[in-house]
This record gives C-alpha cells, structure tokens and sequence, in this order.
C-alpha cells in the first residue's frame, strides 16, 4: 500500500462538536447542512486544497486553454476498498487522468462524487482522500468540484467514486480506436495482469513470496514522452497514404497540421490486453496478431493464474497502455518509454495485419495458433 | 514454473510432431477423455500441428458438462433457500438449468459463495453455525478423495450445519457406453491423467482388452499430450491394444492408495445420468448409508421432485460422445454462445464448445 | 477436468487433525492438504488439485523420460 502517513488530523481540529464526535459517516453527512459543510471544509477541503475547488460554489468557473478539449468519466466501485500497491482513491484519480491521457491530451481537471455508505469510518475515508490528493499532484490535475451523497448501511461497498475529467488536446494529435493500419507494430508499457491478481489475491487469499502489487500510475507523462518522441522521428505525412493503399487518414487532418504518429492508445483495464486488442481490432477493422511469449507477465502473476485456470491477457491492469503505432516509429518510442518510470519493461508484441479484419489471434508457446477471443463476462477461476 | 515449463517447450514439440509424422500411416481417430486436454490441445493450438491423419474427438471428461441436469436444478433450489449458504466450484456457476443458473441466483441475493477446495467450505460451515452449508460435490475420481475428505471431517468434527449434494461420477463406465453405442468412431483412446494419478490404469486392461483399443494414460500439457499420442499411433500402427502410461511421472498402475481408500470409505458406486447422454450403469459415487446425514438431498427432500427441461436446441450430448464437433451444431455461435450458453459445454471452461468458440475453431 | 497444478512442499504441519502444508506454486503460497501422501517431505513435487496433494512427482521417471523424448532421431525429422 502506498504511504498513508499523513493521515487527517482529527484531534488538531478546530471544528464544531459534530465531526470530531462522529468517526464513521452518517446520514447527516449528506444531507447538505452542517454535518456535511463541516466534513467538506475538514476532510475535502484540505485535502484537495486548490483555488478553483475554494471557489465553493455550486459550480467552479474553469477557463480552458483553446484547443480540443477530451472529456471523460469513470466510477471506481472496487471491493476490496484497500489492495497491495494502492486503494481505491488512486484508481479514481489515474484511472479518469489515464482516460484522458490515452487520447493524447494533457489532463487538467477532475471532478470528484462520492457516494459513502453510512458506517465508513472516518479514518478510512480520510486515508482514501488523502490518496486522492497525493495522485493528483503526482498527474498534476486538480479536483476543482466535487459532490458528496451518504447512503443507507447496505446500499453500497462503504464507498464509491465517481470522477470526471477534462484535459486538453493538443494541436496535431488525433489518437483514436479506428486508427490502426497494416503494417502497424503493436506494444504494451510493461507487465501484464498484476492489478487483477493484486485484487484477486485479497479476495481468495493468496500470499506470494514477493507480493503482487497493483500498478496503478498516472500514464500521462508517459504518453507525453511517446509523443514527443514519435514526432521527433516523423517524416512526410505521405507514407500513410502508400501503406494503406489509398485510405484518406483522418477525415479534416488530412489537410492540415502534421499526421499524428501514434494510431491508438488504449489503457488496458477491465478485460485485459484481449479487450483492447480486440476493441481496436473491431474499430479499425483489421487484424492484430501478437506472439504470448513477447507479453511481459511477472512469473508470480503467471503461477497465480496457471493455479486459478485464469488467462492473464483477459486480468486488468490500472497502469499499463496498449499502443499502434507505424513501424518506423516503433524504435524511437520504444527506447522514449523504457527511459520512463512507467514503462521499463515496455515491449513490442505483435501487428496489425490486413488479414482477418476484427479478429486477434496469438502465436502460442509451443508455436502454435490460438484466436484471442472477446472476454466473456465474469472471469469465475477454473478447478476443474 | 518447474513441471510446467520444459513441457511446453516448442522445439521438443515440433521434434514430436515429427515423430508423429513418420510413424503415422493413415488414418485414426483419438479421444482425448478429459476436458483440461481439451482446453490445453485448443489454446496451444496443438490441433492444428497434428498431421490431417489424425482426428482427435473430444470426450465427457468434463464433470462441469455432464452434471445432470436434476443436479444443477436441484442446487439451484438449495442456493435459492435463505437457511442455505450455497458452495461449489467456480465452474459450475454459469452452468444453465432448467430456467437460470447459480450465478442469477447469487445475483438476486442467494447467498452462494465459489470455494477453491471443499475444505473452505467446511470452514464456512464451522464460521456459520446457523446456515447450512451446501457443497456442489461434483467431479470425477480425481475430486472424490477431496470431497471424500471434507465429509469425514464434517463427521469427526460432529458439523451438523454441513451437507454435499454429490453429482460424481466414473470414467472406466462411460468408455463402455461410449464403445458400446452404435456409431462410435473412437480408435484409441488418451485417458485422464489426473483421475489416473488417482485411481491408477489397472481398471483400464480390461477395457483395452474387450474393445481391443490403446488406451495410453496422458498428461496435460503439450509435450505429455504429444508423448500420449505418439505411444497411442505406435500401437494403432503396430496393431497392440494395451495401457501404457505417458505421465509416468505422476501416474503408477496402482494409483494413489489412501486417496482410494477414503473414497470407498465415503462413497459408494452408483448409477449416474450424464447430462446429454443418458444414465450409465455404475458410473458413479454416491455416499453410504452411514453417511446420510451429510446427503443434501434427503435433509432437504422437496429437491427430489423437481421438472426439468432442456434446450432443444443444445446437442452437447452427441458432442460429448465425439460424434459432433461443436462447430457442426447450427446453433453455436448464434444461439449459443459463451454469453448465452445452451448447454453446460459451451459453459464450463473446459466444454468443447467453450473452447472451440474461445480460440476460434470456426469461419468467422 | 482436474486442474492439478505442480507445486514444491516448503513447511509440513498438522491442522484441524489433518496433515497439511505449505506449497509454493512457483512464487504463489497456498495451504493444501497432505493427507493422501504419507511419504511426502519438505521439497518435494506434489500435483496439487482442489487443495489437496495427490501424487509425488517422481523427478528420476521426469528426468528419464524427458532424455528419451529428446531422442528424436534429429535427421529424420522432416518427411
């Protein structure tokens, strides 16, 4: 778990009776008088501490730099609330930032709702805000509003989350599913299914000798230096047209400001790399074929799955990304990535063929041939 | 992983194959008897290296698919109880019943809970003195002493909130059933390597013998996979129809002999209905008198007269016995997916038709 | 159908009246149940299948038929 030192400090505050008499959340809480302003300027407050969130109105009066602006939202219902290598405030935060990020914009802006379930403890939900905060000044964004709703005991997992996010795009930069070409090299940023095994771990009560933690991190940075170094290698935009025998690329780009050079990032969460590949794989419709060998899996993960009869391309990961990108790229990003805290043990996997279009499939350990089919709902673990 | 590793090795593989290739002179039809061989052989993609003489059919060695239907309603009923917390082996959950599976019953707040071993389930009983706890004690012989173990425990330990519904059942029975039958193309058979471990091959002789087929006792990975068919085209090639052990790090003719004990010591033989195929005579276990009051079924008698009713359209029976592959039935893939499955074979992630459709052995 | 995986024996010890121990599934530690292999000692290979131990894997017969399986006449290797 991350450091959870700066805990609020409940005693030295100077609050009205009612905080410091209740530690656990109760209905009064939400119900938008003085218990609530009181656990909004005590706990939030401080926490998240910015200029556009002290504006305490019922809205924040934001001014956005020009450009296209990326928008996103995402809940964060994880149980359990606490997992080796993080908590759910983390999730909630790089989750919305990576979202952002994957569209190649600079994240700026979060907001953050809370639906708390009567009984939470007050400590535990100062060391998830206190997580917040600390992920935000990691992404560098700011929760500049935010919203807070108590339920009755039974009507949620203690906590929920949902956060918005707005970040900017900038010029030049069109990311998207349906970019993927033939001919286009296929990578992932490191390791694969360690937040799901992080998860699963506390939840049918696996001990490792080195224990598995979630990767959850802010991917922004990352894909800033993958895009710079991208650019830094781009030669004519004439080289799509020949490779995609004609295609027209990317509708109003095509006249204008340089190509992008990245053709799709994705951050490979629920479902795995299988989702991804094959979200990407449907939307650009090509094919994508990846060989297993070349996914970096830790060994533990992997010994995790064999004995669960889990499929580590289908478990989640909460701060690793998937990238296509051209071929010609693929050296100069790849090097940009395995410099960044984030991706050291990135690797290329696979490509984009025109065969097949929709379809993944993976060359096997043994050399052989497996489609990498669309995850099926709920992993339940094989026994038998 | 040590054991697992060296036994996926590629150039071990290919030289394999190679020997496969120029041992083989025409054509034979193998059966794989257990699902996990069938999970393996599809997602290695080892099917498609095999040369074209060799036709491998998939068999019922998947317990998940050829729990009776009865069984799966009547665990159903038992989950639905709020008296009840309910406990199996993941796999079961998405096995449809008559009208819903597990997982809608958990989903509308039955309280049923996926546990790794039947162990965990003693130890809800022990955490939980005023539910019974129900375990789905399904399996093949290499479950039974597992199962075996936590009814015993539940005796000695006196845990009278704690009760098995028991769907076991034997592999030696449905091969007579299946070499019986009127159609059966099956030349030679790969047996199970884990109920094997278990069980030993002795009870295999006589079979090989009567029906006058190889029947090589195989492991699970690709390279045991490759070893148990190399040893089962040389005998077809040469003519011989005895047992051979391909997993003989794992596996001795006699088998595992306190594990034997205790099942007979639970357990009794019994006749079982196969889900898609039909009853077979002594070709399952159920628990001895003396252990009646541990039987889910007679501490709740009203499971006893439940209706059951199976999709019309689901063939998993005639794919189960290797007479169908399961891209040869018009509902996969439509109908019948792993999202809304039929039949417990496209569900179970060891059916034949769960792996077919997951590592895509179909035109797209 | 038997998900048995293979995994190193690391501490024995009884509990609730049975013989149980420490496994390491390469890099997972689990409990299992030791009860169907008397013989088994601290290092050894066990298959594994629903939490309990069912058989010792036999390093020598792996070693063996490992060497006879690499064997493979190597010129003959393409029809």
């Amino acid at each position: 778990m991350e450091d959870m030192t700066d805990k609020p400090n409940l005693l030295g505050w100077t609050c009205p009776r009612p905080l410091q008499h209740y530690p656990t959340i109760v209905m009064g809480h939400g119900a938008g008088g003085k218990m609530m302003a009181d656990l909004i300027e005590h706990l939030f407050a401080p926490a998240f501490d910015n200029e556009w969130l002290s504006q305490m109105g019922d809205s924040t009066a934001l001014e956005l730099p020009a450009g296209k602006t990326a928008f996103t939202t995402d809940s964060f219902v994880v149980s359990p609330l606490f997992f080796p290598g993080g908590n759910i405030g983390e999730l909630a935060v790089y989750g919305t930032v990576n979202d952002l990020a994957m569209r190649g914009a600079k994240p700026l802006y979060l907001s953050a709702g809370f639906i708390l379930e009567e009984g939470l403890p007050m400590e535990t939900l100062g060391n998830i805000v206190t997580a917040m905060a600390a992920a935000c000044k990691k992404a560098g964004v700011k929760i500049a509003t935010g919203d807070t709703k108590v339920v009755q005991k039974g009507h949620g997992d203690g906590i929920y989350i949902n956060t918005s996010g707005l970040g900017v795009i900038p010029a030049g930069v069109d990311i998207g599913p349906a970019n993927a070409r033939p001919g286009d090299v296929v990578l992932v940023s490191g390791t694969m299914g360690d937040h799901g095994i992080a998860i699963m771990s506390v939840r049918e009560g696996l001990t490792f000798e080195t224990e598995i933690q979630s990767d959850t991190a802010p991917l922004n940075g990352l894909v800033e230096a993958m895009l710079a170094n991208a650019m830094d290698g781009h030669r004519s935009p004439s080289h799509k047209s020949k490779k995609q025998g004609g295609h027209a690329p990317f509708g109003d780009l095509s006249a204008g400001p340089p190509l992008p050079t990245i053709h799709c990032l994705r951050d490979a969460t629920r479902g795995g790399l299988a989702a991804v590949l094959n979200e990407l794989a449907g939307s650009s419709k090509v094919g994508i074929e990846f060989d297993e060998r070349k996914v970096p899996i830790r060994p533990e993960v992997n010994a995790a799955c064999e004995m669960l009869g889990l499929d580590p391309l289908y478990i989640a990961n909460e701060g690793k990304l998937v990238a296509i990108l051209p071929e010609e790229m693929a050296g100069n990003v790849l090097a940009a990535m395995r410099r960044h805290e984030y991706g050291k043990e990135a690797a290329i996997i696979g490509g984009v063929v025109s065969e097949h279009p929709g379809l993944v499939t993976a060359k096997t350990s043994i050399g052989g041939m497996r489609v990498v089919d669309v995850p099926a709902g709920e992993l339940l673990p094989r026994i038998c | 992983m040590k054991y697992i590793d060296e036994y996926r090795d590629a150039d071990l593989t290919r030289k394999l194959l190679a020997d496969i290739k120029r041992t083989i002179t025409r054509n034979w039809t193998l059966m794989e008897v257990c699902g996990g061989q069938t999970h393996s052989i599809i997602k290695s993609g080892l099917d498609q290296m095999l040369p074209p003489e060799i036709e491998l059919v998939h068999g019922p060695g998947c317990p998940v698919c050829v729990t009776p239907l009865e069984q799966v309603d009547k665990a159903i009923a038992l989950a639905s109880r709020p008296d009840v917390i309910f406990t199996s082996y993941g796999d079961m959950l998405r096995v449809p019943g008559s009208t819903r599976d597990l997982f809608a019953v958990k989903a509308a707040g039955g309280d049923v809970r996926i546990v790794y071993s039947p162990l965990d389930a003693l130890k809800i009983a022990r955490d939980n003195p005023g539910k019974t706890v129900v375990f789905f004690a399904i399996g093949f012989e290499t479950t039974a002493p597992a199962n075996a173990m936590a009814v015993l425990q539940a005796k000695a330990r006196g845990l009278t909130n704690f009760a098995v519904l028991v769907s076991h059942v034997t592999v030696p029975a449905a091969i007579s059933a299946l070499m019986d039958s009127p159609d059966v193309r099956v030349d030679g058979f790969l047996a199970a390597g884990h109920v094997c471990t278990v069980m030993g091959f002795w009870e295999y002789e006589p079979l090989a013998e009567k029906y006058k087929i190889p029947i090589v006792v195989t492991g699970f990975e690709p390279v045991d996979l490759l070893h148990g068919i190399l040893k089962c085209i040389k005998q077809l090639e040469a003519g011989t129809h005895t047992v051979e052990n391909a997993y003989e790090r794992s596996v001795s003719r006699e088998g595992n002999k306190p594990a034997q004990a205790v099942i007979r010591q639970v357990f009794e033989m019994t006749d079982r209905a196969w889900r898609g195929i039909g009853i077979i005579p002594l070709s399952g276990y159920r628990l001895r008198p003396e252990f009646a009051p541990f039987d889910a079924e007679l501490r709740f008698p009203e499971v006893q007269t439940i209706e059951t009713k199976e999709s019309p359209l689901c063939i998993s029976g005639l794919v189960l016995q290797g007479r169908k592959k399961p891209s040869e039935c018009p509902a996969f893939g439509r109908e019948c997916s792993p999202q809304t499955p039929l039949g417990a074979t496209m569900v179970s992630s060891e059916g034949a038709c769960a792996a077919y459709y997951r590592y895509g052995r179909y035109d797209r | 159908m038997c998900l048995g995986i293979p995994a190193k024996v690391i501490e024995l010890y009884e509990a609730n009246g049975m013989k149980m121990a420490r496994v390491d599934f390469g890099g997972v530690l689990k409990e299992a149940c030791m009860e169907y292999l008397p013989e088994v000692k601290v290092g050894d290979y066990t298959i594994v299948h629903v939490g309990f131990g069912l058989s010792i894997l036999d390093e020598q017969e792996a070693l063996e038929t490992m060497e006879l399986l690499k064997q493979i006449d190597a010129l003959g290797e393409e029809r």
